[in-house]
């Protein structure tokens, strides 16, 4: 079990309301990313479910217990922090029991869930050697190890890939996911990266000055935005915003496109196309529309458009229309 | 031409160093030479190196005169007893300084290294009465307070500056596995700061044992430890500079045994964190 409530959470450091006051259910076995950008309260808010941080008001429940003022070890969480935290004294086996150790746990009990949990996070070849001695990936993964031993009701990752190089990233976000295909634990994660958030997540809560701006499923949140600022943090690159007489056309204040939900060829918007970048899948290009101003565009494969080529673009996609508060119309 | 620059250097460094190294010995190994010289050859002028009259008569007197093992023994106790008292206080004070820091802690810190810049001529007089009112003169319980109290700022401001180079979120990652705050400060924080606690442990053990002046003010003969042994050697009547060099050669040789066995620890800890 592992379903979490928070009610009216507010944290406050000094003067600075860091969390003005969330509200927010987490139900158990599901997959939540919290996503936002820097300082917008993702990882205080992780840290106060994790007990690292006293709420200022508001409570905190864990399966219907409430945990608001329960010391960390008492909440019956793991975390998996940023830069690991691993103990650097300790052998990958003692690091992996030390929450065993912790609880009291028989020696034998310990083990077998050691070797159980070394097989599963391939690492039953490094148990006997120190954190120093392995790589960025063995370390995240001896971190998960640790956290997995203990069963807890639920996970807390504080953006436990950042340290990685991207083609590792990958596969931990893989592996990751698949851990939780397979212990169906809740998982509470933080990130960033709103490719990890959306190829990860059954729930994402888009935060933003410590406030949640809107919570829902990875595509709905790409189709149904709720207001400019999810319209921009989801979806990459950055969707594109009109505003003037051409979002009063659409009867909004403003309007968002996405970049790959504008085509190239014949259409009403015609402009000079200044970056042009092509990956080969992808080509990405921003162009100079006269009477609109820059807009990204994605497409699809190789197109034979370059640097200071004149073209015409059409919407093929959804067009999402905002009023002047930025609220989705 | 690069390898014949960089040898040079090499060269220039490694006497520089010998220089340096052999001015700063140079005293010491005058006393122990002059500990070894007859009375007449360790004031004679010009000094005598090579032709002096060797002898062991100064240790095998001083030996005979006093109680060796009496000031050995308190010094032991003193410096030892202070140095675990000191440590005791010292490691949460600088948990708590480095792990939870208040607005104030840094003025805290500071204030406390300030009390070094203090001459503890300074403090003598109070001290000497409150140490009278209390029955403390002449203890060895009294000095392993006063010392314990005069090196705490020293060992708060090292430890506390090992324990920060100890990154919070393993702390945490201890809390978040179950450890209660006992265990965090033995399983985590102490091994992990092992290296910096030891070099504390025998700075400050020297810093004990050399201390000079509180010892001599306060004690007399019960608890006067060794450096009061090597003031009974100046005597009124005239420097006997030959048994002064022997007394201290017995005073400084324990301590000097402890240094260089430990010298490895020693220096490990002292550049603790500084190279990563």
């Amino acid at each position: 079990m592992g379903k979490i409530e928070l009610t009216r959470v507010r944290k406050a450091f000094g003067e600075v309301d860091v969390i003005p006051g969330i509200d927010l259910t987490i139900e158990d076995g599901e997959f939540v990313v919290f996503v936002g950008p820097s300082g917008c309260g993702k990882s205080t808010l992780l840290r106060l479910i994790a007990g690292l941080e006293d709420t200022t008001s508001g409570t905190i429940t864990i399966d219907g217990r409430d945990a608001t003022h329960l010391p960390p070890a008492k909440r019956g969480l793991a975390m998996v922090f940023q830069s690991y935290a691993l103990y650097p004294h300790m052998t990958v086996r003692k690091n992996i029991a030390f929450p065993l150790k912790m609880a009291g746990m028989d020696r034998a009990e310990q083990d077998r869930r050691v070797e159980r949990a070394a097989r599963v996070l391939n690492l039953t070849d490094s148990l006997d050697r120190r954190p120093g001695q392995l790589s960025g990936g063995q370390r995240q993964r001896v971190a998960i190890g640790r956290a997995i031993v203990r069963e807890p009701a639920a996970f807390l990752f504080d953006e436990p890939l950042s340290n990685l190089d991207a083609a590792l990233r990958v596969g931990m976000r893989q592996e990751i996911s698949e851990l939780h295909q397979s212990l169906k634990t809740t998982m509470i994660y933080v990130t960033h990266d709103q490719v990890e958030a959306m190829t990860m997540a059954d729930k994402i809560v888009v935060l933003n000055a410590g406030r949640i701006e809107q919570v829902g499923a990875p595509l709905e949140l790409y189709n149904n935005p709720r207001n400019l600022f999810v319209a921009g943090f989801i979806g990459s690159p950055k969707m594109n915003f009109i505003e003037g007489p051409e979002a009063a056309r659409h009867d909004a204040h403003t309007i968002g496109i996405r970049p790959e939900h504008i085509a190239v060829g014949d259409g009403p918007w015609e402009g000079v196309v200044g970056l042009s970048e092509h990956l080969g899948s992808d080509s990405f290009l921003k162009v100079a529309v006269e009477g609109i101003g820059t807009l990204t565009v994605r497409a699809v494969g190789e197109i034979g458009v370059h640097h200071g080529d004149r073209i015409r673009l059409a919407p093929s996609g959804k067009i999402h229309r905002f009023d002047a508060n930025g609220l989705a119309l | 031409m690069a390898r014949a620059h960089s040898t040079r250097r090499k060269v220039v460094t490694t006497i520089a160093a010998w220089g340096v190294a052999l001015t700063i010995f140079f005293p010491v190994l005058w006393m122990i030479l002059t500990s070894f010289k007859t009375e007449a050859s360790a004031v004679a002028m010009p000094p005598q190196f090579l032709s002096a009259d060797w002898t062991l008569e100064n240790y095998a007197t001083v030996w005979a005169r006093s109680d060796y093992p009496r000031f050995f023994w308190n010094s032991v106790v003193i410096a030892v007893g202070s140095t675990l008292l000191g440590l005791a206080v010292a490691i949460p004070a600088a948990w708590a300084m480095a792990f939870v820091p208040g607005r104030r802690t840094r003025d805290l810190l500071m204030w406390m290294l300030s009390t070094k810049m203090m001459p503890a001529v300074a403090v003598m007089i109070p001290l000497y009465l409150l140490f009278l009112r209390f029955g403390l003169l002449d203890t060895r319980i009294g000095l392993v307070l006063v010392l314990m109290l005069m090196n705490l700022p020293i060992i708060v401001w090292m430890l506390y500056t090992y324990f920060k180079e100890i990154p919070g979120e393993i702390l945490e990652a201890a809390r978040m596995d179950g450890a209660s705050l006992w265990n965090e400060i033995v399983y985590v924080l102490t091994p992990m700061a092992l290296p910096g606690i030891a070099s504390t442990m025998l700075l400050n053990i020297i810093l004990a044992w050399n201390e000079a002046f509180w010892t001599i003010v306060l004690t007399t003969t019960k608890a006067a430890p060794l450096s009061a042994f090597i003031a009974s050697f100046s005597a009124p009547q005239g420097l006997f500079y030959a048994k002064l060099s022997a007394a201290s050669a017995m005073a400084i040789l324990p301590i000097l045994i402890m240094g260089w066995f430990s010298q490895k620890q020693l220096v490990r800890g002292l550049t603790f964190g500084a190279v990563k």
